[in-house]
């Protein structure tokens, strides 16, 4: 009947300006980078090589392998640890709704600054200043951490309810233990959500801070790949992918445990339940961040 | 909280409440053992080496009194075309991994994807991509396309790609059935379905999560050149292998700046878009 055919739910001329946009940016900047389908081409070639050369895996330095990653390991739990030390009273300090404005700032501002560079620029500015080795994962992933716990722990802090903190503060508490029973109940199961999420991160981390010297298994995988070593290299990577994974299924027990009050009893319980047939409870629960 | 194990149900009036169960404070237990016992063991075992600890106020102030008069003249020069290379870098990442894990996503989803097989597959991709690290992925792609920007991109997108790609999923598991099933009772296609059902629903996710990556992405670039990966960790990388810490710092600034930039900009972009 209308002369003029329209589609219902078409693309608004904003949009399409938008997404003409984005591709144009694409062409550009593929330009600016020095892209080309001949270089694509070539690489596919290598990748095949690469391929090739990478499977099958060999561990040719297995003393290495271990040592790298028992100190990579290590790196992430002390990190983690120390991180966590320390970003509990800044966090604490950030809070607006507990502390005045004169001792949120200053904590607010180190939090800041610990989040703004990446742990392995971190990582080189520790190496210069306590040498080769753990010592400067560690402390690079610590302060990673503490950005990111003290952020995370002042934002749930002051969503916390003040009715509580009221309470116990009317029975004539002390401020110590205002903090310990008014607060950090209300904060806890979020905490330990960080933490291990923290924790997860860390192990990520401190296999690569061995790039710029920093101690752990990086150093081994990038003079692997200096070497052209590359099925001690896939070797390598296949180990800290199981690791990794190991990890991300080690927090995830924890919040079950800590968050869903999974206990020993339940887990007894589900495996009589499936001996005998019957339908369980699946023990995950849906994972909430990367 | 924890009183005495008087819990005995028959045990009738001295009645003793508990919060968690016999089962549910063995469990906790054992855990803080376990954190206790990685600790000891990890300080028992890490190498440190004392003579490094003991000069490093020193060696730090003179990191500091190296880097103070930071070296401005050189930005022009060094600094700022590594700079945009980085952006871009970050970008185009960003783009090429949006355009690779929205359908990976659509994959893992099982209410659009209804076959068990390929879920699976899909989260298996998922899953790779991001227990790789980027540096990694750019040492790989170093290996096939030579050093540069093209496998810092590449190194981007592929690290990104589990990231975009499970948040994709998870909005879309979360959708709402209601304008689904309403459209495919028109007999809509699966495209149609696709856009006018879930994509209004997931939009708002969708966009946080990209600015979350973009902002992550720019981060991670400013590292990728100290493997030569192309962007501003290449000048980084010279200026530290010449021991010009002037230069350094001015690189740190630099990224700095970028970052913070970055961050204004994706809370702006998220008050305007969400």
């Amino acid at each position: 009947m209308a002369a003029v055919k329209r589609r219902p739910f078409a693309l608004s001329w904003q949009a399409k300006l938008s997404a003409l946009l984005v591709f144009v940016y694409a062409l550009y900047a593929a330009g600016q980078l020095d892209f080309s389908l001949e270089r694509f081409h070539s690489g596919l070639g290598h990748a095949a090589t690469l391929l090739g050369r990478m499977f099958p895996p060999r561990i040719q330095q297995p003393d290495t392998l271990w040592q790298g990653l028992a100190e990579s390991l290590e790196i992430a739990v002390l990190a983690s640890v120390l991180g966590i030390v320390l970003a509990l009273p800044i966090g604490l300090l950030g809070a607006r709704n507990l502390m005045p404005a004169w001792a949120s700032w200053p904590a607010r501002a180190i939090v800041a600054l610990c989040r703004s560079l990446h742990p392995v620029i971190v990582a080189i500015l520790f190496v210069k200043a306590v040498g080769f080795g753990a010592l400067a994962g560690i402390l690079a992933l610590a302060v990673a951490s503490v950005g990111f716990i003290g952020k995370l722990f002042t934002e749930s802090i002051e969503e916390i309810s003040l009715k509580q903190v009221e309470a116990v503060r009317a029975t004539g508490a002390s401020f110590a233990n205002v903090i310990l029973f008014g607060v950090l109940p209300q904060v806890f199961a979020r905490f330990i959500g960080f933490a291990t999420y923290q924790f997860d991160s860390n192990l990520r981390n401190s296999t690569m801070v061995g790039i710029v010297g920093a101690g752990g298994i990086g150093g081994t995988l990038f003079s692997a790949f200096q070497r052209f070593d590359y099925d001690f290299v896939a070797a390598i990577l296949i180990t800290l992918i199981a690791i990794i994974m190991l990890g991300e299924l080690l927090a995830r027990f924890v919040r079950a445990v800590f968050l869903d009050n999974l206990g020993f009893d339940a887990i007894l319980q589900r495996r009589f339940s499936a001996a005998r047939g019957l339908g369980s409870k699946p023990l995950t629960r849906a994972e909430a961040d990367e | 909280m924890t009183a005495p194990a008087t819990t005995l149900a028959a045990a009738g009036y001295p009645r003793v409440w508990q919060r968690y169960s016999a089962g549910q404070r063995l469990l906790r237990f054992m855990l803080y053992l376990l954190v206790v016992a990685a600790i000891v063991q990890a300080l028992r075992s890490v190498e440190i080496i004392p003579e490094f600890l003991y000069d490093a106020p020193e060696q730090m102030a003179d990191l500091l009194r190296r880097m103070w008069p930071i070296d401005w003249a050189y930005y022009p020069e060094g600094v700022h075309a590594a700079l945009l290379e980085t952006l871009h870098i970050a970008t185009l990442g960003t783009i090429l991994s949006v355009a690779l894990a929205v359908p990976v996503g659509l994959l893992a989803a099982n209410n659009l994807t209804p076959s068990r097989l390929v879920n699976q597959l899909a989260r298996l991709i998922l899953v790779s991509s991001r227990s790789v690290n980027s540096l990694v992925w750019a040492l790989l792609f170093i290996a096939i396309f030579g050093p540069g920007a093209l496998a810092g991109t590449l190194a981007i997108a592929f690290r990104s790609i589990g990231f975009v790609g499970k948040l994709v999923g998870e909005a879309i598991e979360e959708a709402q059935r209601g304008p689904v099933e309403a459209l495919t009772a028109t007999g809509a296609s699966k495209g149609a379905v696709l856009w006018y059902g879930y994509w209004p629903q997931i939009r708002p996710a969708f966009w946080s999560v990209v600015l979350l990556r973009w902002d992550i992405n720019v981060r991670e670039s400013a590292v990728l050149g100290l493997v030569g990966a192309g962007g501003i960790g290449m000048a980084l990388d010279t200026a530290l292998n010449l021991f010009q810490w002037d230069r350094v710092s001015l690189v740190l600034a630099a990224i700095f700046a970028v970052v913070v930039v970055a961050e204004i900009i994706i809370t702006q972009a998220r008050k305007r878009i969400l």
